[in-house]
């Protein structure tokens, strides 16, 4: 039996003139055909959650062989190296099919996977959240880069292979339940809440018993890429600027 | 007496008619020479005079061989009169006494009854009693009297309902009537019938008259024919649309299915439920050229956010390339690989390294400024050709109508002047000189073009 919370209803669409209109809306998930409980969603509240993704991978020297040449290491880890366990629930990577259990599943972070190889292969990693925050699994995929493309020198085991991308997950419309939960969290970044908005409390946060989830002080930190925002905003503000002057000018 | 005639030695033609009438002779002013004996022979099986219709001379090849002609059977033996006689018809109930010709055999008339007599058919309407009315067929809305009339004139006219309904001295639609005559009939059925079972079959009580439902089919059948050609023709491409985008999304939702709004009779309905649904998610077809390039965009990327927030969860992105490509929709690839270019001669990723809302947010908004200023270029190019080869030649012959062409788009064009302009802030000499342009192209045009210019022009006209 679908719950119904009256009187707070909204239609989409809407524009809000009255501020004591409290922007909660109730959807039914139109995919949970097994659960059909409502599920109070935030709507113009965009939460997102900015993440690096991808590979580091060491040459083992004297240590390697035809078919272990490398030691290389799968993640998903916070942008600012926080702790992603408060949204993602588990972290599923699919490895190539010539590996033992292909189909490593990492159900605490940090989200990782390591291993020794020889080839270089794309790899599936699929982002599962808690129920609270969405039902739907999330796909990225990197190319593991065990051979760097500068000119190859012989190769260092001191130095790797180091591939990171960047992005951010976003919750467009959020559950209120999960805001609730992560709105001063540093690992998920939340706009400003509107002074109208309120939430359900926050329920008590659990303590990962395998320790920290953060990779602050994770080994391979040294190697992690530094992505920062202000230099491409920069650079694409003076971008704009420049092409406007110089394309009038020219068509004039 | 004619050197031709003797020359070709005709018999001496008689020009002049004769007290005994004319004579069948082929007249002097004929090119060739007829056969002489023409006038003797007469062609059997048509008489004379047909035969002369056809100019007198036979046709080259028997169209209908004589012999096939149908040939009266018997008609030696037998001796064939027509008579003026009365006859009566069973189909009538007085006696009335006609007459009219008769084929008369050897001095016998025809038996039998008049041969039209069969065609009088007529329908058996029920007949109840008073009693079986008390018991089954009472109804508030009809009184008794109202349904024996109703009979009555069932019976006279034969199920004719639109006639009924006029005669009906109350009035009553003709659909009232039919229900009323159809559940009397079955109710009359099921009372009479020995056993359930037997009229089981019947098609009154298998599929009684549903009164509701006929109203329903005749009012969405005068819709329907009463739709004009440009609303069949819009409906048609709303149904088209429809069944695209169901197609569509059926394929994109796999197993989950959504339904599309039922087709059914009443067309109209259903076409504004789904023409709402395809406006908002395809552009209108009807946008032309200069705010062509600006509308569809606008609405793809309306849809690209209303889509994007359908999604529970995505990535920035994934948000980015969509959003790149609804407002690229526009544009050609030739378009879009010299945005791309002109992306990197300035230095910038063609995708955003470090991905944030807002850098993501600049990045669209430089791929959007780009595109339109080359859209801009490309329409100021289009235009400077076509004034000048109106300039050229076509100009003396009209000149109303391309000036005025031409004027309008480029007041067209000036709306998006103010929008790139604002950026760089070189705002005034710009605007100037973009209106230098178009102004050359105008300075010869008659005076009604120039009139209908806004006044806004003022400072480059003089």
């Amino acid at each position: 039996m679908p719950q119904n919370l009256q009187g707070e209803c909204q239609p989409d669409g809407t524009n809000e003139s009255t501020p004591k209109i409290q922007r909660i809306k109730i959807t039914r998930p139109s995919e949970d055909s097994e659960k059909k409980i409502a599920v109070k969603r935030v709507k113009d509240v965009e939460v997102s959650v900015p993440i690096v993704y991808g590979t580091i991978a060491f040459w083992l020297g004297r240590k390697a062989s035809e078919t272990l040449s490398h030691k290389w290491t799968v993640y998903v880890r916070g942008a600012t190296n926080e702790d992603l366990g408060v949204v993602i629930k588990r972290a599923v990577f699919q490895l190539h099919p010539s590996f033992n259990n292909p189909v490593r599943v990492v159900e605490s972070p940090p989200f990782e996977i390591s291993e020794c190889g020889w080839g270089e292969f794309e790899i599936a990693i699929s982002l599962f959240f808690h129920n609270d925050v969405c039902d739907k699994q999330l796909d990225l995929y990197h190319h593991l880069k065990l051979y760097s493309e500068e000119d190859s020198g012989p190769q260092s085991t001191k130095k790797p292979v180091v591939v990171e991308t960047y992005n951010e997950i976003v919750f467009p419309e959020p559950p209120a339940d999960f805001l609730a939960r992560v709105q001063n969290h540093p690992a998920v970044v939340v706009p400003r809440l509107p002074a109208t908005l309120s939430l359900p409390p926050a329920p008590v946060q659990e303590v990962h018993e395998s320790g920290r989830g953060d990779t602050k002080d994770h080994t391979l930190s040294p190697w992690f890429v530094n992505f920062s925002e202000a230099d491409e905003l920069l650079k694409l503000a003076a971008a704009r600027q420049q092409f406007l002057h110089d394309r009038c000018k020219l068509t004039l | 007496m004619d050197a031709k005639d003797i020359l070709l030695g005709l018999p001496k033609p008689t020009t002049t008619p004769t007290p005994h009438g004319h004579q069948l002779l082929p007249l002097p002013a004929d090119k060739k020479s007829r056969p002489p004996k023409e006038s003797q022979r007469k062609p059997d099986g048509i008489s004379r005079e047909v035969y002369a219709l056809t100019g007198g001379l036979a046709p080259l090849m028997p169209s209908v061989d004589v012999n096939h002609l149908k040939r009266r059977a018997q008609s030696e033996n037998e001796k064939i009169t027509w008579q003026w006689l009365p006859f009566t018809s069973s189909a009538r109930k007085d006696n009335l006494q006609l007459y009219h010709w008769v084929r008369v055999v050897n001095g016998v008339p025809p038996s039998g009854d008049y041969s039209f007599a069969k065609y009088n058919k007529s329908v058996d309407v029920i007949k109840y009693t008073d009693d079986e009315y008390e018991k089954h067929l009472t109804d508030p809305m009809w009184t008794k009297e109202e349904t024996d009339e109703l009979f009555d004139l069932c019976e006279r006219f034969d199920l004719r309902f639109i006639v009924i309904a006029d005669r009906f001295p109350t009035s009553r639609t003709v659909e009232e009537l039919k229900s009323r005559y159809y559940s009397v009939c079955r109710a009359i059925l099921i009372a009479r019938a020995p056993a359930p079972g037997d009229i089981a079959g019947h098609p009154l009580v298998k599929d009684a008259y549903n009164i509701s439902q006929d109203v329903e089919r005749k009012r969405a059948l005068s819709m329907v024919l009463s739709q004009t050609k440009q609303q069949e023709r819009r409906d048609a491409e709303v149904l088209a649309e429809a069944k695209r985008i169901s197609e569509a999304r059926k394929a994109a939702k796999g197993t989950d299915e959504l339904e599309v709004p039922a087709m059914t009779d009443t067309v109209p309905d259903d076409n504004d439920g789904a023409a709402a649904a395809v406006d908002s998610l395809s552009p209108s077809p009807n946008a032309q050229f200069t705010s062509g390039a600006i509308a569809p965009p606008v609405s793809e990327i309306a849809s690209t956010l209303a889509s994007l927030r359908m999604m529970r969860v995505y990535l920035r992105t994934h948000a980015l390339e969509q959003m790149v490509q609804a407002a690229s929709s526009s544009a050609g690839l030739r378009t879009i690989k010299r945005v791309e270019q002109t992306l990197q001669d300035l230095g910038v990723n063609l995708k955003p390294k470090v991905p944030t809302k807002a850098v993501c947010a600049e990045h669209l908004e430089l791929r959007k400024e780009i595109l339109t200023l080359l859209n801009l270029q490309k329409q100021l190019q289009y235009k400077e050709a076509e004034g000048s080869s109106y300039r050229d030649g076509l100009y003396a012959e009209t000149p109303g109508t391309p000036p005025k062409r031409v004027q309008r788009a480029v007041e067209q064009d000036r709306t998006f002047v103010p929008d790139s302009f604002s950026f760089g802030g070189e705002r005034m000499g710009k605007r100037d000189q973009k209106r230098k342009a178009p102004g050359r192209l105008l300075e010869g045009p008659p005076s009604p073009a120039q009139s209908k210019r806004p006044r806004k022009f003022k400072a480059s006209d003089g």
